[in-house]
């Protein structure tokens, strides 16, 4: 009986290698993907099991977590003044992952970072509890109460650059949302967000960065560049060849001027009273080619990372001749986000140099060892310095004399540039225009602060809506309070 | 020239007994354990845990007990089946201890059953018990031969513990428990071992006829119809188990178990396609009829599919454990295995092992596995009569099928199946049946190493021995 028996004996010991194969298989093979499954809990546990790093701000975090004793997710997310910094940090939720700095630098934030390995193991001797790094944001907090209280109950929003280096000053967006509303994984927690999600106004956009909204007449400051650039014009001061009523290429629409006394105006005349027919001809006489060019210097047709994702701007690569004209006042297929023209403003405050926008100034271990720090790094030069300085003459002459009046800042030894903007949207632009305005201060030492702020949709009636209005004293504000600072 | 008196014959020395071995590993055996509370009292609170000198002595002196019958009443048994069955053992309650004081789980029964109640000190009370039993084994049973006499009567009790459990109503889903006042039993456990008995007894009787009584066919011995009556009869029952029952682990084990038998028994590899053909047609059938089959292998197929979640994430969430635990695995006490939530610390205590002992740490128990089994097959080979043969490796081949099916069926390997891991999962029908499995085996080692009785002296012997120059 015995040669059954040693096959039998065989036969066992392959029912245990294939259990040991299969183990190795789970445990070695596919470790890495059973442990990140989008179902295993094991990752959101991971993310609340200490408490978590925070979020700061002028040396204050804007976040902090609660000891919650449950049992599943030991740690909560708060936040401070939530709804202003929403579309700074975004939110960590246990039932609903999270988003933006958040989830990037989740691993830092967590403390399971590949950076903070050093800190694990010493913790392990020294016996410390596991605790999250913290992330400095390059924000600045007065600047941005001061867009947020600006934007108020409008929908809108606000960003700031400080043009010499790139760094986010401010970003805000309303109407916004407190991620403390769904930070838990409770049936409320549930509520709240679906009622967020649902909501109309889509608060948990973040429209700084994710919306692009036709710039309208803020476009001209590009349209501008791109002709001096292009040596479309050598004098600012000099007459253009414009005619009354300009007649749009390949049409027989006349471009309708808001303002007088466009015919033959000369650029700073023009960009003074934001006529229409200067810079759609200028932008035909250009061509697309090189509108394209220019545009997409000062970032258009890019995705940014901030290091969060800001949606790409739009600069229509395939229109005709008819829609180039239309897009160089801002119009047509022409997009861009408030952070687009924000870059814009900055890179013509900054004599023509575009510094990379971030808002990650510093990751910082536990023990606030800084593990990495972000360097200013320019991005383009999308104009010359004298055409950038001879933009600027312009643009502050906007604020001088134009139509951006209202953003004049009272201070000594400032100087402000902007323009306003007014866009049409919507099927036979039905819908109420958004207004716009992006403006920069500027003092001895170069320009502190860039601003674009766009409020949309506005209850003020139609003819109310002028970047002028209503957008240029919520740029005023941030800028006032960046000055203050300094 | 003196006469040479200290002739040697083989068996006349004392064959070494191996006690001592048997003894250092115990202290092993016992030590690794004792340690792993530790581990998992340090991992949890932070302190060295209160009962840890409790735990130790107790278990320590359960090993000391067993060891010492042993070495009074089976003194020449295997070295190694008792370690290997005690560090399982000690090993299980220290992970049942863990789990007991997961605060989820702990939750958890509060809600569903508005109470928890820890399952490590009762799990300790069925070790006892079950030591005491392979104790009674092993006293009471002095020759394995004596079960031969029950065959038959071994067969009516078989088959009387396998249809017990019909009328009982299902726990979750499976009919494989009956209700005796406040205990639950788990009829199936020890039906194994009375069945290999039985299934032994039988075919040692009828195994000629099997074996030679055969028609050839296509290279094959088909056996007569006559003796197919048994095997069919058996196969039989395996599918009612499963239809009725719903328990497709203990019909695969008793399936499989008839057909390693009925292979030894016979030495035709015929016996093995005959068997195998016939299982396929009784899945293949009742899987085609029976939904709560159905699902299962569903479950197996796709266990991340959004409509498995939806009934059961048990299979999902097993195989997660395993693979968050990766190689080296995340330390006693600091996983998350209690995410599974349902019969963490039974059915799928293997996942907690998984995960908190990794890929090495499973590893390691797979062998401590497969090294019983091992033991019992050379247990097999070294028995001397056919019927302690035939149990041995029927005890063994049992042995390996339900961890195999048990542990294949958690980490995803083959469907999900309602049995337990022996000796780790908590549950007392379990422990005590393989507590008394053991005791069977060491017994027949027993028999099977003990050194031949010296041949009784000859007065012919002087005649034949002597030369002389």
């Amino acid at each position: 009986m015995n040669k059954p028996l040693r096959r039998i004996a065989v036969f066992c010991g392959l029912l245990v290698l294939a259990l040991l194969l299969r183990s190795n298989w789970l445990q070695y093979v596919q470790a890495e993907e059973l442990s990140t499954h989008a179902k295993n809990q094991r990752v959101t546990i991971a993310r609340y099991a200490a408490p978590r790093g925070n979020i700061i701000v002028d040396g204050k975090p804007i976040t902090g977590s609660v000891d919650s004793k449950d049992p599943l997710y030991r740690y909560k997310r708060t936040y401070v003044d939530g709804r202003m910094w929403a579309p700074v940090t975004g939110y960590a939720s246990q039932a609903f992952d999270a988003n933006q700095i958040e989830k990037l630098q989740d691993g830092i934030l967590t403390g399971n970072s590949d950076q903070l390995f050093f800190d694990r193991t010493l913790a392990m001797f020294t016996g410390e509890k596991r605790k999250g790094g913290d992330v400095v944001t390059t924000l600045n907090s007065a600047a941005q109460r001061a867009a947020f209280e600006g934007l108020g109950k409008k929908k809108g929003a606000v960003a700031a650059i400080d043009p010499q280096t790139g760094k986010i000053l401010a970003l805000a967006s309303t109407p916004s949302y407190d991620p403390s509303a769904f930070a838990g994984y409770s049936d409320k927690d549930a509520k709240a967000w679906q009622s967020l999600d649902k909501d109309k106004d889509k608060p948990m956009l973040n429209r700084a960065l994710r919306e692009t909204y036709p710039p309208g007449s803020t476009f001209k400051v590009v349209t501008a560049a791109a002709a001096l650039e292009h040596g479309k014009i050598q004098d600012i001061k000099a007459p253009t060849d414009t005619p009354e009523p300009y007649i749009l290429p390949l049409s027989t629409q006349p471009m309708v001027n808001h303002a007088s006394g466009c015919e033959h105006a000369s650029l700073i005349k023009a960009l003074e009273v934001s006529c229409n027919s200067v810079f759609a001809k200028l932008g035909d006489d250009v061509t697309r080619d090189k509108m394209l060019e220019t545009a997409e210097k000062f970032g258009f047709n890019k995705e940014q990372f901030v290091p969060v994702r800001a949606n790409a701007s739009v600069y229509d690569k395939n229109m005709d001749r008819g829609g180039n004209a239309l897009s160089s006042i801002g119009q047509f297929n022409t997009a861009a986000t408030p952070l687009q023209m924000a870059m814009v403003t900055a890179a013509i405050a900054n004599d023509g140099k575009l510094m990379q926008p971030y808002m990650i100034d510093q990751l910082r271990a536990p023990n606030l060892d800084v593990i990495e720090k972000t360097e200013p790094r320019e991005l383009s030069r999308p104009v010359s310095q004298e055409n950038a300085q001879l933009i600027q003459q312009m643009m502050e002459s906007v604020v001088e004399r134009g139509t951006g009046g209202s953003a004049k800042l009272d201070m000594d030894g400032v100087k402000v540039g902007g323009k306003t903007g007014t866009a049409q949207h919507g099927e036979n632009n039905a819908k109420r225009p958004y207004a716009w305005f992006i403006s920069y201060a500027k003092t001895d030492a170069g320009s502190p602060v860039a601003v674009a702020v766009v409020v949309e949709d506005s209850d003020a009636s139609r003819d109310d809506i002028t970047g002028g209005g209503l957008a240029a004293p919520i740029a005023k504000a941030v800028m006032k309070a960046v000055l203050e600072k300094k | 020239m003196s006469v040479v008196t200290n002739t040697t014959t083989i068996g006349a020395i004392d064959a070494p007994s191996r006690r001592n071995t048997e003894l250092a590993l115990l202290a092993f055996a016992v030590a690794i354990p004792v340690f792993a509370y530790l581990n998992v009292g340090l991992a949890l609170d932070g302190k060295v845990p209160s009962g840890m000198l409790g735990y130790g002595l107790g278990l320590g002196l359960m090993a000391g007990v067993a060891h010492l019958v042993v070495r009074k009443f089976a003194k020449y048994a295997d070295p190694l089946l008792l370690p290997l069955a005690t560090l399982l053992n000690g090993l299980g309650l220290v992970l049942i201890w863990r789990l007991d004081q997961s605060p989820r789980l702990i939750q958890r029964a509060e809600r569903l059953f508005h109470s928890h109640s820890a399952d490590a000190p009762k799990q300790l009370m069925f070790s006892a018990i079950g030591i005491a039993l392979f104790v009674a084994v092993l006293i009471v049973l002095k020759d394995h031969r004596v079960l031969q006499r029950y065959t038959y009567i071994s067969m009516v009790l078989a088959l009387i513990l396998l249809i017990l459990p019909m009328f009982f109503p299902a726990v979750n889903g499976a009919k494989i428990w009956i209700k005796l006042g406040p205990f639950t039993v788990q009829p199936g456990e020890f039906a194994k071992i009375i069945i290999a008995v039985f299934f032994s007894g039988y075919l040692m009787v009828k195994r000629d006829a099997l074996a030679l009584a055969s028609r050839r066919f296509m290279g094959l011995y088909l056996p007569r119809g006559r003796d197919l009556g048994p095997i069919l009869a058996v196969w039989v029952m395996s599918i009612l188990v499963l239809v009725f029952e719903t328990d497709l682990g203990t019909s695969l084990l008793f399936f499989g178990l008839f057909v390693v038998m009925l292979y030894v028994a016979t030495e035709r590899t015929s016996w093995i396609v005959f068997g195998l053909l016939m299982s396929a047609a009784g899945a293949v059938g009742v899987a085609s009829f029976e939904p709560h089959v159905q699902q299962r292998v569903e479950f197996w197929l796709d266990p991340f599919a959004e409509a498995t979640l939806q009934q059961s994430d048990q299979a999902a969430q097993a195989l997660m454990s395993f693979g968050s635990g990766g190689v080296l695995g995340t330390g006693l006490g600091q996983g998350n295995s209690d995410l599974i939530g349902f019969a963490a610390n039974s059915d799928f205590i293997l996942s907690t092992v998984g995960e908190e002992f990794g890929l090495a740490g499973m590893m390691a128990f797979l062998i401590v596995y497969g090294l019983i089994v091992e033991r019992g097959v050379r247990t097999a080979l070294a028995a001397r009569d056919p019927f302690g043969k035939l149990l041995a490796i029927g005890l063994s081949g049992a042995f390996a099928i339900q961890v195999f099916v048990v542990a294949g069926g958690v980490m995803g390997l083959i469907p999900l199946t309602g049995m337990t891991m022996p000796f780790v999962a908590y549950g007392g029908s379990s422990v005590l049946a393989n507590w008394a499995l053991i005791g069977i085996l060491i017994r027949i080692s027993d028999t099977a190493r003990r050194p031949a009785p010296a041949p009784a002296p000859s007065p012919d012997a002087e005649l034949t021995q002597v030369v002389r120059p």
